[in-house]
C-alpha cells in the first residue's frame, strides 16, 4: 500500500488535488457554483507550476466541453469540471465527447437546475444527462470524490472503453464541507494512472491525417455506430471492477459499484446515491440496536448501471425504499427508482419497492426523515401496504 | 478505402474516425435535394452573391466567374435563387430535371 497523508479539507480541494496528480495535458473549464473552487484550486496549481497543464479559460461551459473535445481528439489527456446549468449548457457536446469516444474526465458538483433558481444540491443535473453516453461515478465523501477522480482516468482511457467519465459529488455537502480524507503521494498516483497514450488516429498526427466527427446520416452507419458505442459501455463494467480492485491494493480502500451495509441479513433496505448514504447508514445502525434488520445499498456507479449485482443484493428483501434526489416528471418515480425496479423485474419473487423523492434543491435530509422511510419499510415487511405512489419526503 | 456505409459495428474505427483526410469529397450529399438551381447566363451579372451565400460551397467558380453548380453537394436549399439580385437563378423540380424534362 502506498504512502498517504491525512487531510482535513473539502471535496473540491480533494478533486483538484486528484486532477493535479493525474496531470492532464489540457484543462478547459468555466467556474460555476458549487464547482468553482475545483477550477480555482487547479488554476492555482498551474500558476504555481505544480502541474504542467494547458489551462484554457473559456467563456462558457459549452466552449469548455468543446475545447475538451478538440484537445482530446488531438491526443491530450483532458479534464474539466462543471455543475448544474453548466452541465446543461454542455449537453450537446456531451454526446459528441462520448460519440467520438474521447476519454475526458469531468467532475460534476451535483446541483439543482432552474427554475426557480437554486444553487444547492440535488441530482437533477447529472440525471438529466444520464443518456449522453458517459460513465457515471458518484461520491459520498471527499475521500470518494478523490478516489473516483483517479479511477475515472484509468476507466476512461482503457482501450476497451475509451469513453468519457463523469465523477460526481454532492454540491456544498461534499464539495464544501471540511471532511477527513487520505491523499496518496504524487508518485503513486502518477504510476497508477500511467503515461497517457492516445488511441491511434489523433488530429495532431500530421503523418497520418484523419477525419474526426464525420457525417453518418442519409442511410449511413449512424445506427450501427451507436451499437458499437453501447458495446464499449458494456465492456466498461469489467474495467470498472478491475480498476477498483487495483485501486484498493494501492489505497487500501475498497471500491464497489454498489456498496452494501448490513445487507447480509437485512429484511429491509434503502437504496441511495451520494452523501445521504451516511445518514441512511446512521439510522440503519440505530435500528439494528432495536432489532430491525436494516440495510443500505449505496450506488457508486450509475452508468453502466449494475443491474445484476443489485438484483442479487436485494433478492428476498421484504421491502425496499429508493431515495431519489432528482425528478423524472411523468414517470413512475425518480431516475434511480426506474433503474432499481428494472433490476428487480427478473427476480422470481417480487420485491416490494417504494420511491421517495427527497432533498431537491438542497432541502434538508434530517435523520427523522430517513427514520420515516424505515418505518414505512418495517410496516411493509410486517404486511402493511406501503405508501401510495411516490412520496415527496419531508415536503410541506 | 472501404466504404463507411458498408462497415458493421465491430469494424468501426474508434469514434468512427475516418483514417484518411479530405474524405468529404468522396461523399455525395446532394441526395436529399428536391429542387435544383438553374442559372440564366444572360441575366447573371457575376456578382458572386450566390457563391457567398451557398452554405455547401456548391457554386463552382473559375476566374472569378460562376460556371456551374456542384450537384453532388447542392442540397437544393434555394438560398442562391433567393439572394440573386438579378433574378438569374430559379429552382427547378429535381425529378423533372433528372428525367431530362427540364434543362
Amino acid at each position: 500500500m502506498a504512502e498517504q497523508k491525512t487531510l482535513a479539507t473539502t471535496g473540491n480541494v480533494m478533486v483538484a488535488e486528484a486532477m493535479r496528480q493525474c496531470a492532464p495535458d489540457v484543462m478547459a473549464a468555466y467556474p460555476i457554483t458549487p464547482q468553482t473552487t475545483i477550477v480555482e484550486e487547479f488554476a492555482r496549481f498551474v500558476a504555481q507550476g505544480r502541474v504542467h497543464t494547458e489551462y484554457v479559460t473559456v467563456e462558457s461551459e459549452h466552449s469548455a466541453m468543446s475545447a475538451c473535445v478538440g484537445a482530446s481528439a488531438a491526443g491530450a489527456r483532458v479534464m474539466t469540471a462543471t455543475s448544474s446549468q453548466g452541465l446543461a449548457l454542455m449537453w450537446e457536446v456531451l454526446h459528441i465527447a462520448s460519440g467520438m469516444r474521447l476519454p475526458i474526465v469531468m467532475a460534476n458538483a451535483n446541483r439543482a437546475l432552474s427554475a426557480p433558481i437554486n444553487i444547492h444540491c440535488d441530482h437533477s443535473d447529472v440525471m438529466g444527462s444520464r443518456d449522453t453516453g458517459w460513465v457515471m461515478l458518484f461520491a459520498e465523501t471527499a475521500q470518494e470524490a478523490y478516489d473516483n477522480t483517479i479511477m475515472a482516468v484509468r476507466i476512461a482511457e482503457h482501450p476497451d472503453v475509451l469513453l468519457p467519465v463523469m465523477s460526481c459529488l454532492d454540491g456544498f455537502i461534499t464539495t464544501h464541507s471540511i471532511d477527513r480524507a487520505r491523499m496518496l503521494d504524487d508518485e503513486s498516483v502518477k504510476a497508477f494512472v500511467g503515461e497517457y497514450e492516445p488511441a491511434e488516429h489523433t488530429l495532431l498526427d500530421y503523418e497520418h491525417p484523419v477525419t474526426h466527427g464525420s457525417f453518418a446520416g442519409l442511410g449511413g452507419p449512424f445506427f450501427e455506430f451507436k451499437k458499437a458505442q453501447r458495446e464499449a459501455m458494456e465492456r466498461s463494467r469489467e474495467v470498472i471492477r478491475d480498476v477498483g480492485e487495483e485501486f484498493e491494493r494501492l489505497s487500501g480502500r475498497p471500491f464497489g459499484k454498489l456498496e452494501a451495509w448490513g445487507m447480509d441479513d437485512a429484511d429491509v433496505a434503502v437504496v441511495v446515491i451520494g452523501s445521504t448514504a451516511g445518514n441512511a447508514r446512521h439510522v440503519a445502525r440505530e435500528l439494528r440496536g432495536t432489532g430491525v434488520k436494516a440495510g443500505v445499498v449505496k450506488v457508486r456507479c450509475f452508468r453502466p448501471f449494475p443491474y445484476a449485482e443489485l438484483a442479487a443484493m436485494l433478492k428476498g428483501m421484504k421491502a425496499v425504499a429508493v431515495l431519489d434526489r432528482a425528478e423524472s416528471f411523468g414517470a413512475e418515480g425518480g431516475p434511480l427508482f426506474l433503474e432499481v425496479r428494472s433490476a428487480l423485474y427478473d427476480l422470481d419473487r417480487r420485491v416490494p419497492v417504494v420511491d421517495y423523492i427527497y432533498g431537491l434543491g438542497g432541502a434538508d435530509v434530517r435523520l427523522e426523515l430517513i427514520r420515516e422511510v424505515y418505518d414505512d419499510l418495517a410496516g411493509m415487511a410486517a404486511g402493511a401496504t406501503g405508501p401510495e405512489g411516490l412520496v415527496y419526503l419531508g415536503a410541506r | 478505402m472501404s466504404r463507411i456505409d458498408e462497415w458493421k459495428c465491430e469494424e468501426f474505427p474508434r469514434g468512427a474516425v475516418i483514417p484518411d483526410s479530405g474524405s468529404s469529397r468522396d461523399y455525395v450529399t446532394g441526395g436529399w435535394r428536391s429542387e435544383r438551381p438553374i442559372r440564366d447566363e444572360e441575366k447573371c451579372t457575376q456578382c458572386l452573391l450566390c457563391w457567398i451565400f451557398c452554405p455547401d460551397s456548391a457554386i463552382n467558380v473559375e476566374d472569378e466567374k460562376v460556371t456551374t453548380f456542384n450537384l453532388d453537394h447542392c442540397k437544393g436549399c434555394g438560398v442562391c435563387a433567393n439572394e440573386c439580385p438579378a433574378d438569374a437563378i430559379r429552382m427547378a423540380n429535381e425529378v423533372a430535371c433528372a428525367m431530362g424534362e427540364e434543362e
